[in-house]
C-alpha cells in the first residue's frame, strides 16, 4: 500500500533536484531546497519505521518502466525497510544541517540541484526488485555523489579524488553487472522474484559472491578496494560527506547482504563465511592504522568508515559461516550485531562528519595541526563531536559499545563451528576487532583533544565562533539518537527482528521488550547480558559521588607551588602537543610495518645555521603495491600503442580490409 | 525459361565482377572513371534483369536511380573534378599488376567460399548475386588500399557501394525507401569529397596521398 507513495516520494526529490537546477542561484533556494528534501526525507523515514514496526508484509509494485520485456520492479520487505530508515534518517539530519551550513557555499549552483538527486538515488536502490533498476539507481547515485565530490573542482586534489571515484564506480557497477547476470542465468530472468526462486550452481554462486564483494565492497570501501574512499569523501561539502560517508557505504552494505543472503540463497558454503570475515577484520585494522596516521580531520573520519565497515563485514561474514552450518540462533545473532552496527555507524559518522563540517566553516580549517583550543568559543559542537568520538570508540553507555559488544558474542559462540579452519579464523579476527577498536579509541582522543582541547594552533582557530542553531540541533538529534540507541539496544534488536528473520530463514533472536530492567540477552542461555540503563546510571552516580567527595574532601584553599609546567614553559601554541606527536608511538609500533615508516633525524653541523630536521617517510603498501603496478601497466600500454593514432589513411584501411579479410577466412576456415 | 534467366541474373552479376577487375589495373583517372561508368551500367543492367525475373517493380526504380547517379551523374561530376585540377593526363603508379590481379582472385574465391555454405537454404540465384556482391565489395576495399590517388579512392568506394547494391537487389530487394536515401548519401559523399577534393589540393598542391603524409604532426616510427 505504501509502496507507491515511497515511490512518488522519491520522485518528488527528483522534482526539488529540477526546481533547484532551475532556481539555485536565487538567494534563498539553498534553503528552500534543503527544507524540502528535509521534509520528504522525514516522510520516508516515517513510513519506513511504520512498516518495519507494524511488521507489515513486503508489497511489490510493477511499472512498465525501463526495459520494454522486463518493466521496472519495486518491493519494499523489511529489509529495504530497515535501510530506508538509515538513508532518510541520515537524508533528514543532513538537510536540517545543510539549512545553516548551506548558506555558506559558494557554489550552490553545484551543489543543489545535485543533492535531493542523490537522496531519490539511494531509496530508489532500495527499492529496486530487478536488477535492471537497482544498476540504474545505484549508477544514479554515483554519478549524482560523483558531481557532489567535483562540487569544488577548482581544487586538484578533489578533481584527482573524482577521477579516482569514478574509475572505481565503474568498476565496481561492472562487478555487479557480472553477478547479475550471473544470478539470471541464460534466460534472462533480471528480476529478483524469477533470481530468488531459481538455484545457480555452487561455481558461479562463490563466483557471485565474489564479484558482489568486488562491486559493492569497492563502494563500501573494503581494503583493498578503498582507496578513493578517503580521497572522495572528505573532498564533496560536509553535510554531502556525512550522507556519503553514513549513508551511501550503508547502501553499499545493503547491496551485498541482497545478493549474498536473500538472492543467492542456498546452499551456502562455510568458506564465503570465512573470505568475508578476513577481509573484514583486515579491513578494520588498516582503516584505523591509516586513519591514525592522518592529520585531516575529515580525511581521518573517512579512514574510520573503512574501519567501521570492515566491523560490519566481520558481523556478516560470522553470519554467513553460521547459516552454513545450520547455525541459525548464532547467525541471527550475528546479523543482528552487523546491521546495529549499520545504524550505529550512519548515526556516529554522521555526527563526526557535520561537527568536523561545524569546525569547518568557523575556521576554514581541515589540518588538525592548525587547530584547537576550539572547546571555547564552540563549546556545543565540542559536546556533541565528544558524544560522537565517545561512541565510534565503543564507550558504553553510547550505541557504538552495544554493536560491537554483540559482534564480540557472536565471536565467542564460534568454537562452536565444526571447522577447524574457522575455530582458528574466528579468534584471530575477534583479536584484530579488539585491537581496531582500542586504536579507534587512541585516534579519537587525538581527533578530540587535538581539535577541541589546548590553545589555538593558527589565528584562524582562535576566531572561531559557535555554528548556527540548524546545524546545532542536528548535532543534537544524532547525539541523543546515538544515547538513545546505546541505553535501549532491546529496542533496536526488536525491531530489526524481522530483517534478520528475512535473511536468517525465519530464525531471530529473542523478544527482548519483555527482558526486566530493559536488559539485552543476545544468547538464550543467559551466558552474557548488558544493561545500556545500568550502565548509564552507574556512571551518573559514580561521577557524581567522586565529584561530591572531590569537593567535599579537598581544600578550596588557594595553595602556591613550584611551577610544573607540563614541558609547555613558554605561552606558544607550537609548544604544545601535535597530532603528529600523538601518532608518533603507534606509528613506531605498527607503522613500520604496515606503512615501512622511517624517521630521519638531519642534525646540521656545529656551526651550521640550518635548523635540525626530523622527516618521517611514509609508504601506502596497498597503492604502491596494487595500484600503481596498475596505472604504470595502463599507461605503458596505451604508450605503446599510441602510434595507432597517427597512421596514415591507406593504413587506417588497410587494417579495415585486412581484420576483414582474416574474419571472412575464419569463417571459412571454422565451418 | 528459367534456366535462362539464371544464365542471364548470372551472366551480369559476373560481368560486374570483371568490371571490378578492370578497375584494378587503370593507371589513367579518366579510363578509370570511364569503367567504373561501365562498372554502375552492368549494374544498372543486372538490378533491372533482377526487377524482370523477380516482377519486383521498384527495383525499376533502383535501376534507373543507378543509371542517373552512378553511370551519368557521378562519372561526368568526377571527369570535371579531374579536368578542373589537372590530373586528366598525369599516369597514376600502380604497383604489380600482376599481384593486385592475384589478390583479387583469391578474394573472389574467398567470397565464394564464404557465401556458398553460409547461404546453403537460399535459392541458387541469391547465392550466387550474394556470392559475387561480396566479391565485388572485396574488390573495391582492395582498390582503396592498394590506390595513392584521392580520386581513386573515391572510385574504390563507389564501386564498393555499387558492390552493396547488387546485394541488396538479389535478397528480394530492399525497401525503395532505404535505396533512394542511399543514393542520396553516396551523392552527398561525392559533394563533400569533391569538396574536401579541391580544399586538400589547395592546402597541399596534390591529391597524392603519400604527398599528404608527410605533412602529418606527430608521426611516429
Amino acid at each position: 500500500m505504501s509502496l507507491p507513495l515511497l515511490l512518488s516520494l522519491a520522485m518528488a526529490l527528483f522534482a526539488v533536484s529540477a526546481y533547484a537546477l532551475v532556481a539555485s542561484r536565487r538567494p534563498g533556494c539553498s534553503r528552500q531546497v534543503y527544507s524540502l528534501a528535509l521534509a520528504v526525507c522525514v516522510i520516508l523515514l516515517g513510513m519506513a519505521l511504520a512498516h518495519l514496526l507494524a511488521g507489515q508484509t513486503s508489497a511489490t509494485l510493477t511499472l512498465p518502466l525501463g526495459l520494454p520485456w522486463l518493466g521496472a520492479h519495486f518491493r519494499l520487505d523489511a529489509l529495504a525497510a530497515f535501510f530506508l530508515i538509515v538513508v532518510n534518517l541520515g537524508g533528514a539530519i543532513a538537510s536540517l544541517f545543510a539549512l545553516g551550513y548551506g548558506q555558506h557555499e559558494q557554489a550552490p549552483e553545484r551543489v543543489l540541484p545535485f543533492y535531493p538527486a542523490f537522496l531519490a538515488g539511494m531509496n530508489l536502490v532500495l527499492l529496486a526488485d530487478d536488477a535492471f533498476s537497482f544498476l540504474f539507481a545505484w549508477e544514479f547515485m554515483s554519478l549524482t555523489s560523483w558531481a557532489l565530490v567535483m562540487a569544488h573542482h577548482q581544487e586538484p586534489a578533489n578533481a584527482r579524488a573524482g577521477y579516482l571515484y569514478l574509475v572505481m564506480a565503474c568498476f565496481g557497477t561492472l562487478a555487479l553487472l557480472l553477478a547479475f547476470g550471473l544470478l539470471a542465468g541464460p534466460d534472462g530472468g533480471y528480476d529478483f522474484a524469477t533470481i530468488r526462486a531459481g538455484t545457480v550452481n555452487p561455481g558461479f554462486a562463490a563466483l557471485v559472491l565474489a564479484l558482489a564483494l568486488l562491486g559493492a565492497g569497492s563502494k563500501a570501501g573494503l581494503v583493498p578496494l578503498h582507496v578513493w574512499l578517503p580521497l572522495a569523501h572528505p573532498a564533496a561539502p560536509s553535510h554531502v560527506s556525512a550522507l556519503m560517508s553514513g549513508v551511501m557505504t550503508k547502501v553499499a552494505v545493503y547491496g551485498f547482504i541482497r545478493i549474498a543472503f536473500d538472492l543467492l540463497g542456498e546452499p551456502i558454503m562455510w568458506w564465503w563465511g570465512g573470505l568475508v570475515l578476513a577481509l573484514g577484520g583486515v579491513t578494520a585494522v588498516l582503516g584505523v592504522l591509516y586513519a591514525l596516521m592522518q592529520h585531516d580531520l575529515k580525511r581521518l573520519l573517512a579512514y574510520h568508515t573503512v574501519e567501521n565497515i570492515g566491523i560490519i563485514f566481520i558481523g556478516l561474514g560470522l553470519a554467513l559461516a553460521f547459516q552454513a552450518n545450520q547455525m541459525y540462533a548464532s547467525a541471527a545473532l550475528a546479523l543482528t550485531a552487523a546491521l546495529f552496527h549499520v545504524l550505529n555507524h550512519s548515526l556516529f559518522k554522521s555526527l563526526l562528519f557535520l561537527g568536523a563540517g561545524a569546525v569547518l566553516t568557523a575556521t576554514g580549517e581541515r589540518d588538525m595541526e592548525r587547530l584547537g583550543g576550539l572547546i571555547h568559543p564552540m563549546p556545543w559542537t565540542a559536546l556533541a563531536f565528544l558524544i560522537g568520538a565517545a561512541a565510534i570508540s565503543a564507550l558504553p553507555p553510547l550505541n557504538g559499545f552495544v554493536s560491537e559488544w554483540l559482534t564480540f558474542q557472536a565471536i565467542l559462540i564460534s568454537p562452536e563451528l565444526p571447522q577447524w579452519l574457522l575455530k582458528f579464523l574466528v579468534p584471530a579476527i575477534g583479536a584484530l576487532l579488539a585491537l581496531s577498536a582500542a586504536l579507534a579509541a587512541a585516534c579519537f582522543v587525538k581527533a578530540f583533544g587535538i581539535t577541541f582541547l589546548g590553545r589555538p594552533r593558527s589565528p584562524a582557530a582562535a576566531g572561531a565562533r559557535e555554528t548556527d542553531r540548524y546545524s546545532l540541533s542536528a548535532l543534537f538529534v544524532l547525539a541523543a539518537l546515538c544515547l538513545l540507541a546505546g541505553i535501549l539496544p532491546g529496542l533496536v534488536v526488536d525491531g530489526l527482528a524481522p530483517v534478520v528473520s528475512l535473511l536468517n530463514g525465519g530464525a531471530q533472536l529473542m523478544a527482548q521488550h519483555d527482558q526486566p530492567w530493559l536488559t539485552l540477552v543476545p544468547v538464550v542461555d543467559v551466558k552474557s547480558t548488558y544493561n545500556g540503563l545500568l550502565v548509564l546510571l552507574f556512571m551518573a552516580l559514580s561521577g557524581t559521588a567522586a565529584a561530591l567527595l572531590i569537593h567535599r574532601l579537598a581544600s578550596n584553599a588557594a595553595r602556591r607551588g613550584p611551577a610544573w609546567d607540563c614541558g609547555f614553559p613558554e605561552a606558544n601554541s607550537a609548544f604544545q602537543y601535535t597530532a603528529g606527536s600523538f601518532a608518533q608511538p603507534i606509528r613506531r609500533v605498527f607503522g613500520s610495518i604496515v606503512f615501512q615508516a622511517r624517521e630521519r633525524v638531519t642534525m646540521p653541523p656545529p656551526g651550521d645555521l640550518r635548523p635540525a630536521r626530523l622527516e618521517v617517510e611514509m609508504h601506502d603498501p596497498i597503492w604502491e603495491r596494487g595500484y600503481a603496478p596498475i596505472a604504470a601497466a595502463v599507461v605503458a600500454l596505451s604508450g605503446r600503442f599510441n602510434y595507432l593514432q597517427y597512421l596514415t589513411i591507406r593504413r587506417y584501411l588497410s587494417l579495415v580490409f585486412g581484420v576483414l579479410v582474416l574474419l571472412l577466412l575464419g569463417m571459412v576456415l571454422w565451418r | 525459361m528459367h534456366g535462362l534467366a539464371f544464365d542471364i541474373a548470372h551472366f551480369l552479376a559476373g560481368g560486374m565482377v570483371v568490371a571490378s577487375f578492370l578497375l584494378l589495373y587503370q593507371d589513367r583517372l579518366s579510363a578509370l572513371i570511364n569503367v567504373f561508368a561501365l562498372h554502375s551500367l552492368v549494374l544498372v543492367l543486372a538490378v533491372g534483369w533482377q526487377a524482370t525475373i523477380q516482377e519486383a517493380h521498384h527495383l525499376y526504380v533502383t535501376a534507373g536511380i543507378a543509371l542517373v547517379f552512378k553511370a551519368i551523374i557521378i562519372p561526368t561530376a568526377l571527369h570535371r573534378i579531374v579536368r578542373r585540377l589537372g590530373i586528366h593526363r598525369t599516369l597514376e603508379v600502380v604497383g604489380g599488376v600482376g599481384r593486385d590481379m592475384l589478390a583479387g582472385t583469391a578474394l573472389v574465391a574467398l567470397a565464394i567460399l564464404v557465401m556458398l555454405p553460409v547461404t546453403a537454404g537460399a535459392d541458387a540465384l541469391a547465392r550466387e548475386d550474394l556470392a559475387f556482391a561480396l566479391a565485388v565489395v572485396l574488390l573495391g576495399l582492395l582498390l582503396m588500399v592498394i590506390r595513392y590517388n584521392a580520386v581513386s579512392l573515391v572510385i574504390g568506394f563507389m564501386s564498393l557501394e555499387n558492390g552493396l547494391v547488387l546485394a541488396a537487389a538479389g535478397a528480394r530487394g530492399m525497401p525503395l525507401a532505404v535505396e533512394i536515401s542511399i543514393a542520396f548519401s553516396v551523392l552527398i559523399a561525392l559533394i563533400v569529397i569533391g569538396v574536401f577534393l579541391f580544399r586538400i589540393r589547395e592546402r597541399f598542391d596534390s591529391v597524392d596521398m603519400q604527398a599528404m603524409d608527410t605533412f602529418r604532426e606527430g608521426r611516429r616510427k
